[in-house]
């Protein structure tokens, strides 16, 4: 060792580092562990090269994948922010009078998906939106006492299968409610399942299907205000949308991937989640608030900390600690570039688009179970074709025709292909002619 | 001395001017049907200049600090420095643009990636799987906890296996992602030393527990000497052991959890393997586990034939999901680039360096206060200023970043009065540590009144927390709906 470490070990009186590892039992010390030698950063850069390249991105291939994670155009300007060392390698802000400008840019990501949600209170992030679905069906119950909470038949594998993790742990029923023949919630069966031991009811829109359940505007009514209503929805369309606020919903979750995350193979994303003044301390997740110094200036804070793990322990609303804040960030820098007008255009652009794609899809007469409700950029089409012949004319044409739903969801007919297909504003008119000549083979 | 800017900068909201960015197909109209319930006409959220955005970003960055700003000895948290190669590789196009629910003949680079990362990972761990799916520490503490109660429900114990034990210096998260698992939470006080008790260590650990959670080197910074005794204790009762990997910097390549006598194990990413802390997140908490708990994780696992990687085993009695997908993969492309840049010799070296700084200054702040528990410590360590008229724990981080020195974190563990948690990790240089000490020791000369007005040099002073608790204010809407005095300084 040499220069300041020699110095250390001179002030420790010590030999070597060593003598500072002697209080661990010989019995247990380990010789190698078997890695290799360390690389030089050419090195990495070439291997990691070589990985890369053994990917297949979606910019290399016609790519109508959606299905929870979504391709949308991410703006050069946010991995300038996020990338700014300060923000990057700074930890949770504990010291707050030397971390205002990033409590300040939380806030403000609070502060603009508040607006977006039309929600009194958002926290400053969860892991994702299954996440954020798990933690709303605990602070269901932990706001009503009850124990069983309300899905929808079709949600995604995935966040149904993270759902159910947090509700065993929490002690929470789970129960489903099916779709209507338009393939929103059915309504007459939701009054059938609720009893006096619903905690919650969770509505989607647009949903796994990608309609735009409408609904979502008559569920509070039926629920009442004793239950908690969770709507879930996809931040990108409330441009054009209605917000969830509208429709007196308690707690709104959402991934907010599609706000200029990329897609990362799956992450960080970030969980959205919202909800009304009066369930704030009750909210899992940090909180920035603004307030004032003793100056009377103003300033930001973590606030309701007693809320928190490192302060209730096992009283805590939730065990989270770090949560997706550099992505809360990169989703406020998306949601500023675009502003009002760029939500709405963006909003029009994925809907206009999409309907357009399915004026392609009708020309071959090819069915669409749901044809008759409204879609935001997502949509169910029916192949007679088995899912193998599908595939391999898919890969004819270079094309990803989006999600195959398989026997997890119910889709057991061999011979046909359930697909659920989803455009955004990066699908270009050559992707198109792709899903055309594609649908003409499998039509 | 490092000095912070100070700008008014106001919310973004209030920014107010007309879009720069341009939309795909922005100069082609649309008519979209929404039905008339669903519609919107405004967001609210106004109208602003690319150019306007990046200059309010680089404003709030210049009020905040990160480790790139300088030495940040935050204790628990390895605030080492994140090595920029790591970004580069995270951002390569092929990690970037690719979809989780491609086939997997499409991704084979990124399975290959997390396959070789899990395998490393089982290498420092001694564990034999793991799974990278926990997104932090704590969801990792949640997977690992799951497991444990699945583990007892299928060998029919749950149901008198209700408890996990922790000792009172745990992570809060411990004992938070215990009960998020549906156990009760037995809590045992430490020695003098600031070692777990093993009288009431053994009084505690039952038929009735189901885990005893630790972690280790401790949040004293001292290595647990008796772990191998209590492992095999907690074992002779049917418990299972689970490290919290929290501290991994203090022991990495000197012994691992699985020698110690786990059988779970979560780690945190972003403290010892380098992957940015991003202000709060993302991180990554994968978890290792023994042989028998392995049919328990989560799925998917990526599997390897010899020629192709797999993404779609199913475990047999997998306690299903945490995440969407398969975790945070621009983290885990990070921690795998760390890993592979070090090496063996370079994990050595950071442990080394690390385990070295924090005595170094343990033995020079021992000089002028009390470090309690004993003297050799791991990558961290608790100094008090308990000590007659030395001021509080909390005014002396005020102090400290008022004078452009980062506090350490404070008031933790719970057990020692006063805490100042000290973590210099690897990433110091000998002038920056005793910049460090030195100012902590002129710190405890000064007159009590000193603080109360300080920060003064910062953006703001203290805050008011009395306003802060009673007034809680999430978002600039709700101010505005509340139409608060406070609105009018906003």
């Amino acid at each position: 060792m040499s220069g300041d470490l020699s110095e250390l070990l001179k002030e420790l009186k010590i030999q070597s580092t060593d003598e500072l590892f002697k209080d661990i039992p010989e019995s247990i010390r380990t010789k190698t562990l078997g890695l290799p030698k360390g690389m030089d950063e050419d090195e990495v850069r070439r291997v990691a090269g070589e990985y890369a390249g053994m990917n297949k991105t979606v910019n290399q291939s016609h790519s109508f994948l959606g299905f929870g994670l979504y391709n949308h155009f991410v703006p050069a300007a946010i991995a300038n922010v996020v990338n700014r060392n300060e923000f990057l390698t700074a930890y949770t802000p504990y010291q707050a009078e030397i971390s205002q400008g990033i409590m300040q840019a939380l806030f403000e990501y609070q502060s603009l998906v508040a607006e977006l949600l039309e929600m009194d209170a958002v926290n400053s992030s969860m892991y994702d939106v299954s996440t954020s679905l798990g933690e709303a069906a605990r602070m269901a119950k932990n706001i009503t006492g009850k124990d069983e909470f309300i899905v929808p038949k079709y949600i995604s594998r995935n966040k149904r299968a993270v759902l159910e993790n947090y509700a065993k742990g929490a002690e929470i029923k789970i129960k489903e409610v099916n779709l209507d023949e338009n393939g929103m919630i059915d309504l007459t069966s939701l009054r059938k399942e609720l009893t006096d031991d619903t905690c919650g009811v969770y509505v989607e829109y647009p949903n796994m299907f990608g309609i735009i359940d409408t609904n979502v505007s008559k569920i509070k009514e039926i629920i009442g205000d004793e239950r908690i209503f969770v709507a879930g929805i996809n931040p990108i369309s409330l441009g054009v949308l209605a917000p969830p606020g509208k429709f007196g919903v308690d707690i709104a979750i959402g991934e907010g991937q599609v706000l200029g995350l990329g897609l990362n193979f799956g992450g960080p994303v970030v969980g959205i989640f919202g909800t009304k003044e009066q369930y704030i301390r009750k909210m899992p997740g940090k909180i920035m608030g603004i307030t004032k110094d003793h100056n009377g200036k103003v300033a930001y804070s973590m606030i309701l900390q007693t809320r928190e793990q490192h302060i209730r322990r096992e009283r805590a609303v939730t065990n989270m600690t770090s949560n997706q804040a550099l992505m809360a960030i990169a989703s406020a820098v998306y949601l500023s570039l675009l502003g009002d007008s760029g939500l709405r255009k963006i909003g029009e652009v994925n809907m206009g688009r999409t309907k357009e794609l399915i004026e392609i899809v009708n020309e071959f007469g090819i069915t669409m179970p749901y044809q008759a409700s409204p879609v935001f950029n997502e949509f169910l089409i029916r192949l007679n074709e088995s899912k193998t012949f599908v595939a391999r004319i898919a890969k004819k044409y270079n094309l990803i025709p989006g999600y195959m739903l398989g026997k997890e969801y119910g889709f057991n007919d061999r011979n046909k292909s359930n697909i659920v297909v989803n455009v955004t504003e990066r699908n270009t008119d050559d992707d198109f002619n792709a899903f055309r000549e594609f649908l003409r083979e499998v039509a | 001395m490092y000095h912070q800017a100070i700008f008014d900068e106001p919310n973004i909201l209030d920014l107010k001017g007309r879009r720069t960015i341009k939309i795909p197909h922005e100069d082609e109209k649309f008519k979209i049907d929404v039905p008339a319930i669903m519609r919107r006409q405004t967001t609210g959220i106004g109208d602003r200049e690319e150019f306007s955005i990046i200059r309010h970003y680089v404003k709030l960055s210049e009020m905040n600090f990160g480790a790139d700003s300088g030495f940040y000895p935050l204790g628990s948290c390895t605030m080492k420095y994140n090595p920029k190669i790591n970004d580069e590789i995270a951002s390569l196009e092929g990690f970037r643009m690719i979809h989780p629910l491609q086939s997997s003949n499409e991704v084979q680079g990124a399975l290959k990636l997390l396959y070789e990362l899990t395998e490393s990972l089982k290498k420092i761990t001694g564990m034999d799987a793991i799974t990278l799916q926990p997104l932090a520490g704590a969801s990792g503490e949640f997977t690992g906890l799951s497991i444990v109660r699945d583990y007892f429900e299928c060998t029919k114990q749950i149901d008198c296996r209700r408890e996990v034990v922790v000792p009172d210096s745990a992570h809060g998260s411990n004992p938070a992602s215990s009960r998020m698992a549906g156990f009760d939470v037995v809590q045992i006080p430490s020695t003098s030393d600031g070692t777990v008790d093993m009288q009431k260590f053994k009084e505690a650990v039952t038929e009735k527990t189901a885990a005893f959670m630790i972690t280790n080197p401790n949040t004293l910074g001292i290595f647990e000497d008796k772990i191998v005794e209590m492992a095999n204790y907690a074992h002779s009762r049917g418990a299972l052991l689970y490290y919290d990997g929290a501290n991994l910097n203090g022991i990495m390549t000197k012994t691992t959890p699985a020698k110690m006598g786990f059988d779970i194990v979560h780690l945190n990413l972003h403290k010892t393997f380098s992957t940015p802390h991003g202000g709060g997140g993302p991180g990554a908490g994968p978890v290792g586990v023994v042989e028998k708990l392995k049919d328990f994780l989560p799925y998917p696992q990526v599997t390897f034939d010899g020629t192709k990687y797999h993404c779609d085993y199913i475990p047999p009695k997998t306690i299903g999901k945490v995440a969407s997908f398969y975790g945070n993969f621009g983290v885990l492309v990070r921690a795998w680039t760390y890993i592979k840049m070090m090496g063996e010799d370079g994990l050595r070296d950071a442990c080394d360096t690390a385990v070295l700084n924090s005595n170094y200054m343990r033995k020079k702040m021992q000089e002028f206060m009390p470090v309690p528990g004993k003297a050799i410590k791991k990558h961290e360590f608790v100094a008090s200023s308990m000590g007659a008229n030395m001021p509080k724990a909390g005014d002396i981080a005020k102090h400290l970043i008022d004078n452009g020195v980062h506090a350490p974190t404070i008031y933790f563990p719970l057990i020692v009065p006063e805490a100042l948690m000290i973590e210099p990790t690897e990433s110091a240089t000998k002038s920056e540590m005793d910049l460090f000490i030195e100012t902590v020791r002129q710190t405890l000369k000064l007159p009590h009144e000193t603080f109360e007005k300080e920060p003064v040099n910062l953006k703001v002073t203290r805050i008011d927390d009395v306003d802060a608790s009673k007034n809680p204010r999430p978002s600039l809407r709700l101010v505005r709906e509340q139409r608060e005095p406070l609105q009018q300084v906003i």
